[in-house]
Order: structure tokens, then C-alpha cells, then sequence
């Protein structure tokens, strides 16, 4: 007997919005999250990238001070988004035992380990906060969910630079379909707009340098695009098994049919140009959905507006669906929210699944003036999806060869 | 010029309600920071720090185990003064 595997809540925290539903509702009307960041830092040290997109609402206005204390920004942003899709998922009465976490981050505590390191050079040893270690670690995120809801089940953080939370959302998929849980909550989250990672990414060339445009900076596809845009936040999906799902009458999104990881071993940052480690993911989390790739109505693409990236995952993508990638819809959502880099696929998961609810497939902003050397079919305004049973993919690539790709269904209840 | 006990009790109290959310109210001489407020060994070491910082004091950590009571450490606070 197949088990399916169901997404029963979403919560995100994101530049366009502090809930899922808002940031799904802006990223529909065509927002941008990015926008010119003010912080002093950016004149000190003279950052090469001024602009970047911020959460649109601030961790510590809905944490109470004790909690953001205690957690780096990016678990701030991690227990904000899985109450949120606990909340929606009508916070499930489940068996501590059987409930787990699978929550990413790309790059971890980054500014707990590097603001503790200012105050040992100014003020010293003494000084350094016990709390440090707890907030730094990577694992910090899926920790502070974790006791949040009380899971018991197993708590772990796949860490894959830009593809850590779809994979986190395959390890997901995993664990529930072996029968070791009933529910898991899945996501990812990034806070890494600090001085330091953004002149780390601007040193190899990676973020886009349109600092006079903003808004338009992140321009996936576009002849024009010159690297990613930093994004923050955090997004979480309540998963659980579909007998679970039905037995409490929950509200079922969409079902999570596939995902599948893989890695290149061809270089550290770039992409192989040939794309087949993204071809074997794509078409591996396809045959665990027991789907054909005439059956995939959408893609939201990884995309991030870097020169080659863009291309390559085009070319992995035409390399598994052939001429039928002209019958797809692909959104690059990364030109409205930025890179939210161990956030992301956990945002385009949610976008992904709300796509196939409503039946639209979200705008990519900022493309002007498609490369053409990328044949896509790609959504610049909102686009109908068909109706019946559908699929759609998600795809997520991190620096060090990563490859995630998570498949999801329309759910017919 | 050395504070007051009670001075003391209102700057702890401060600081024990801006790392933890306790109301300064409820830290009342007697009570227990394990026991009674419910107060783990990292927020502890940081209520330290963060006192040492306040009142200009030194706490050695082997002194920090011996802080038993609230009582106890505003004792130890004003006689650490100089």
C-alpha cells in the first residue's frame, strides 16, 4: 500500500510579507521585497551591495523580547513561520513520539558568532554571552521548533548552502513515508543581511551591484541579470500522512508526491554547465511521485538571476522534459522576494502549493528582455493553471553541488 | 558611593526581568533563582555578567554557586562594593 504524504499548514515570514497569505497576495500583485538597506553598517565598511530584501516585518515585533533574545535572528525567523503553519494546521494533536522537525538554514547563527566575536575583541572573554553556542549552532532553528511544539521524533537541519530546505522538505517526505512519523514540520530559514556575507557573496561575484534599482535588480532570465539579491526570513509546512491528515479532518493543500537530492562533485560554487546532477533529482523525485513529465503544469524555478545559473538549470530542465518544457509555466519568485538562500525552497514550496491550489502560477518580475538562450515559457503576470489533477516541481541548487527537487499534486479531497 | 540593599534588589531585579520576562516585582529577597523563578544556569550566568557590569563588582564563578536566593546575591553585591 503507497502512503501519501500530505501539506495540512504553511507559515512563511518574508520580505513581502509577515504571514504566508500576505507574502502569497504580494507576490501575486507584483510586489517587490527588495529595497535600499539603511543600516549604518552599510557606510562603515563600505558594502559593495547597498540593497537587499528585508523581512517586511521585524522578528521582534511579534517575539516577545525574552524569546528574540534568546534566539538568533534566524530561528526568530524559523519560530515565527512554523506557529504560524502550526496555527493553520489546527496546531495537529499528535503523539509527541511521532511528530518531528526537519528545519534548514544555509549559513547558521551568522550574526550571533560574529557580533560575540566584537564583544571578546572589545570587551573580552567575561563578556562573551552563554547563550552564544546555542544561538550560533545551526541546528539552533529546528531546535527552538522543535520544543516550541513539542516533538519528540527527531530534530535535524540539512544544511546544503541554497538547496537546505527543500532538502529538508525531502528528508520530510522520507521520514513520514517509512512510517517513522505522522507529522513533520518542514522549512528553512536565513538572516544573513550583515556585512559580512554580503561582501563574502559580492567578493565572488554573486549578488547583483544594482544598487540604483532596487526593486528591479533581481531580474531572472533577463539578458540584464548580473547575480542573486539577498533576501531574509523563514517559512515552514506542516506534513503529515494523508490517514493521519483525514482521521483529525484537517484542511489538505496539496500532497507532496516526490523530492529526491543529489550532487554534482563538479565544483564547489558552479553549476555543471551540463545540468545533469539538477536532471537526476528532477527526474528522480518524479518516479517516487509515480508521475510522467507530461504530468509537471508548473515549475518555480531555483532561478536566481546569476548569469550562469539561470542557464544551467534551464539546460538540466530541458534535458528532462524535452519539448514538453514549452507546455510548462515557470515562476522565478526569487525576482519578487530575493535569495532567501537556506530559506528559500521552503518559501517556493509554499508558492508551489498554493500555485496548485489556486490555480495560478505566480509573476516573475523584471523580465524585460528574455535571454535567448533560455526557452522558457516563463509567468510575468499571474497565470491560469489548468484544471484536474496537476503537478508542479520545485527546484532549489547550493553552492557545493546540491541538487533538491520537491514534486507536489493538486489534492482532490 | 556604595548602593543600598534595596538599590541593589531594584537594579537585580531589572536585569533578572530583562533576560528572563520575570516581573521585577516577583524578585523578592527570599526567593530561590532555581527553585523559585525558575531561572536556568546560562540566563544565571548572564544575570551575572550583566551585574558585574551594573555594579562595577567582580562575581567569580566559584562564588556563583553559592548565590542561592536573590538575598544572596544582593549581599554579595553590596559587600563586593567598594
Amino acid at each position: 500500500m503507497s502512503r501519501k504524504i500530505v501539506v495540512t499548514g504553511i507559515g512563511a515570514t518574508t520580505p513581502l510579507g509577515g504571514d504566508a497569505q500576505s507574502t502569497w497576495r504580494a507576490l501575486l500583485a507584483g510586489e517587490s521585497g527588495i529595497s535600499t538597506l539603511e543600516q549604518p553598517w552599510i557606510e562603515k565598511y563600505e558594502v559593495p551591495v547597498t540593497f537587499a530584501g528585508q523581512a517586511k516585518v521585524a522578528a521582534n515585533q511579534i517575539l516577545t523580547p525574552q524569546e528574540a533574545k534568546r534566539l538568533d535572528p534566524s530561528s526568530q525567523f524559523a519560530l515565527i513561520a512554523a506557529r504560524e503553519a502550526w496555527a493553520d494546521a489546527g496546531k495537529p494533536d499528535v503523539a509527541p513520539e511521532r511528530l518531528a522537525v526537519e528545519f534548514a538554514t544555509g549559513i547558521g547563527g551568522v550574526w550571533t558568532l560574529l557580533d560575540a566575536f566584537e564583544t571578546l575583541q572589545e570587551r573580552g572573554p567575561r563578556r562573551v554571552l552563554p547563550m552564544t553556542v546555542p544561538m550560533l549552532m545551526p541546528n539552533g532553528p529546528a531546535a527552538a521548533v522543535g520544543m516550541d511544539i513539542a516533538a519528540r521524533g527527531g530534530v535535524r537541519t540539512a544544511v546544503s548552502a541554497c538547496a537546505s530546505s527543500t532538502e529538508a522538505v525531502a528528508n520530510a517526505l522520507d521520514r513520514l513515508l517509512s512510517g517513522a512519523v505522522d507529522v513533520v514540520v518542514a522549512g528553512g530559514c536565513e538572516a544573513a543581511i550583515h556585512p559580512l556575507p554580503i561582501s563574502a557573496f559580492a567578493a565572488m561575484h554573486a549578488l547583483s551591484k544594482k544598487n540604483d534599482t532596487p526593486a528591479s535588480a533581481s531580474r531572472p532570465y533577463d539578458v540584464n541579470r548580473d547575480g542573486f539579491v539577498m533576501g531574509e526570513g523563514g517559512a515552514a509546512l506542516v506534513l503529515e500522512t494523508e490517514e493521519h491528515a483525514l482521521a483529525r479532518g484537517a484542511k489538505i493543500y496539496a500532497e507532496l508526491a516526490g523530492g529526491a537530492v543529489t550532487s554534482d562533485a563538479h565544483h564547489i560554487t558552479a553549476p555543471d554547465p551540463e545540468g545533469t546532477g539538477a536532471a537526476r533529482a528532477v527526474i528522480a523525485a518524479l518516479k517516487q511521485a509515480e508521475a510522467s513529465i507530461q504530468d509537471v503544469v508548473h515549475i518555480n524555478a531555483h532561478a536566481t538571476s546569476t548569469p550562469v545559473g539561470d542557464i544551467a538549470e534551464y539546460v538540466a530542465l530541458k534535458r528532462v522534459f524535452g519539448d514538453h518544457l514549452q507546455n510548462i509555466v515557470v515562476s522565478a519568485t526569487k525576482s519578487s522576494t530575493g535569495h532567501l538562500l537556506g530559506g528559500a525552497g521552503a518559501v517556493e514550496a509554499i508558492f508551489t502549493i498554493l500555485a496548485l491550489k489556486e490555480r495560478v502560477a505566480p509573476p516573475t518580475l523584471n523580465l524585460d528582455d528574455q535571454d535567448p538562450e533560455i526557452v522558457l515559457d516563463v509567468a510575468t503576470s499571474p497565470r491560469k493553471l489548468p484544471d484536474g489533477p496537476i503537478l508542479a516541481i520545485s527546484n532549489s541548487f547550493g553552492f557545493g553541488g546540491h541538487n533538491a527537487v520537491v514534486v507536489f499534486r493538486s489534492y482532490e479531497g | 558611593m556604595a548602593l543600598s540593599q534595596s538599590e541593589v534588589l531594584a537594579g537585580l531585579a531589572e536585569i533578572v526581568n530583562d533576560e528572563t520576562g520575570i516581573s521585577a516585582d516577583a524578585v523578592a529577597l527570599e526567593k530561590s533563582f532555581v527553585d523559585d523563578l525558575d531561572i536556568d544556569s546560562i540566563s544565571m550566568m548572564t544575570i551575572v555578567v550583566n551585574a558585574e557590569d551594573k555594579f562595577g563588582v567582580k562575581i567569580p564563578d566559584e562564588e556563583v554557586k553559592n548565590l542561592i536566593t536573590v538575598g544572596d546575591a544582593v549581599n554579595f553585591i553590596v559587600g563586593a562594593q567598594d
